[in-house]
């Protein structure tokens, strides 16, 4: 049960964005902009540092809804293998020196050094994409936080998460869904 | 050094907002909103659970920014910031604020840690939905925003004096999307 009272019977950070509609409009704001740009990183690859950094944080929900939307864009092999170790995942060498330096945000801002920047620079990283990984890298261990610190509800049916995933990325987007 | 081409000496949070205008507005927005407008806590409240959080992370620019803007919300109390940074247990203030901090200590190590037990505590000391809801949130965004300023090395000024300009810029004018310099 969730530590204060949503009247609406909503999972995850959906009930909350209905308690409290002020906050939630900057907070899909920002999700809408940081997910849904395919300048730098592309959707997918935004959706599967975000499901990554929601599985490091133990967040069910959040890495239930983003790993469905990762695997709308990829799969769910890859979305398995990235999250269970995505220094062998079958993805580019750029997209893991990213995902080690989320995962060093994740751990907290100052465990990110110039090595792991440098590696993703060989990689082949730009300045945006760097910007990109460590802010949706910071902006789920604050999702993660508001959605586990309240004691929200997260349904167990994965194919609530993939039929909510698709109508994310054809439909609404983020800036645009509506908490029902 | 930070570690991408930021406007130079431009400190923290507002190099990143200026590099990134698009993320930034939903940002300040967030601040703006979370620390500023309606809310059963205090504006000082708020700025001080931003400032014990980050305090908590190590986030030297959030913590001293925030810290300012309390003590300067705080007005004659503004010592109150001090010893709830050093120790808010045996801090002179309500039993009620103490126990949201205790909440905002646990979101910031680890989220699912908050009780049932914890909440009604804050509940007897006379917390609503909306001051827990509202703790609960303050601290996982700052646990971002702490993230966001030292994931990327931004320039963090040392000079106490310049912190203190900032607390009253912020509470005074609260969170206004800063413009590049031209």
């Amino acid at each position: 049960m969730a530590h204060i009272i949503l009247t609406e019977n909503l999972p995850g950070i959906r009930g909350l964005m209905a308690f409290r509609p002020q906050t939630a409009k900057p907070l899909n704001a920002l999700a809408e902009v940081l997910l849904r740009s395919d300048e730098g990183l592309s959707k997918g690859e935004r959706e599967l540092i975000a499901t990554y950094v929601s599985s490091l944080n133990d967040c069910f929900f959040c890495q239930n809804i983003h790993g469905a939307v990762a695997a709308y864009y990829f799969d769910e092999d890859l979305v398995k293998q990235v999250k269970a170790d995505h220094s062998v995942a079958d993805i580019s060498d750029k997209l893991k020196a990213l995902l080690n330096i989320a995962h060093r945000v994740q751990m907290g801002g100052k465990y990110v050094q110039e090595m792991q920047i440098q590696e993703a620079r060989n990689a082949g990283a730009t300045d945006l994409e760097i910007h990109d990984t460590v802010l949706i890298a910071a902006a789920f261990c604050m999702f993660n936080r508001y959605v586990d610190g309240l004691g929200t509800f997260a349904p167990d049916d994965a194919e609530m998460y993939k039929m909510r995933a698709r109508k994310i990325a054809e439909e609404t987007g983020y800036s645009n869904s509506k908490p029902n | 050094m930070p570690y991408i081409d930021l406007e130079k000496d431009v400190p923290g949070i507002r190099s990143l907002v200026i590099y990134r205008p698009d993320t930034g507005k939903p940002l300040y927005e967030l601040a703006q909103i979370l620390l500023r407008e309606d809310s059963p806590l205090s504006q000082a409240e708020r700025e001080l659970i931003a400032a014990f959080v980050s305090s908590r992370n190590d986030c030297t620019f959030c913590t001293c920014s925030h810290a300012a803007a309390a003590r300067y919300l705080y007005k004659d109390e503004s010592k109150t910031v001090d010893f709830v940074l050093n120790d808010y247990e045996n801090a002179p203030i309500s039993e009620k604020l103490k126990s949201l901090l205790k909440i905002a200590g646990f979101v910031q190590a680890d989220a699912r840690t908050v009780t049932a037990q914890d909440v009604e505590m804050a509940r007897k000391n006379g917390a609503t939905d909306r001051d827990i809801h509202d703790t609960v949130l303050i601290a996982a965004t700052f646990c971002m925003f702490n993230r966001y300023v030292d994931g990327l090395a931004t320039f963090t000024p040392t000079n106490l004096k310049a912190y203190e300009l900032m607390g009253e810029r912020m509470g005074t004018l609260g969170y206004v999307l800063p413009q590049k310099s031209t």
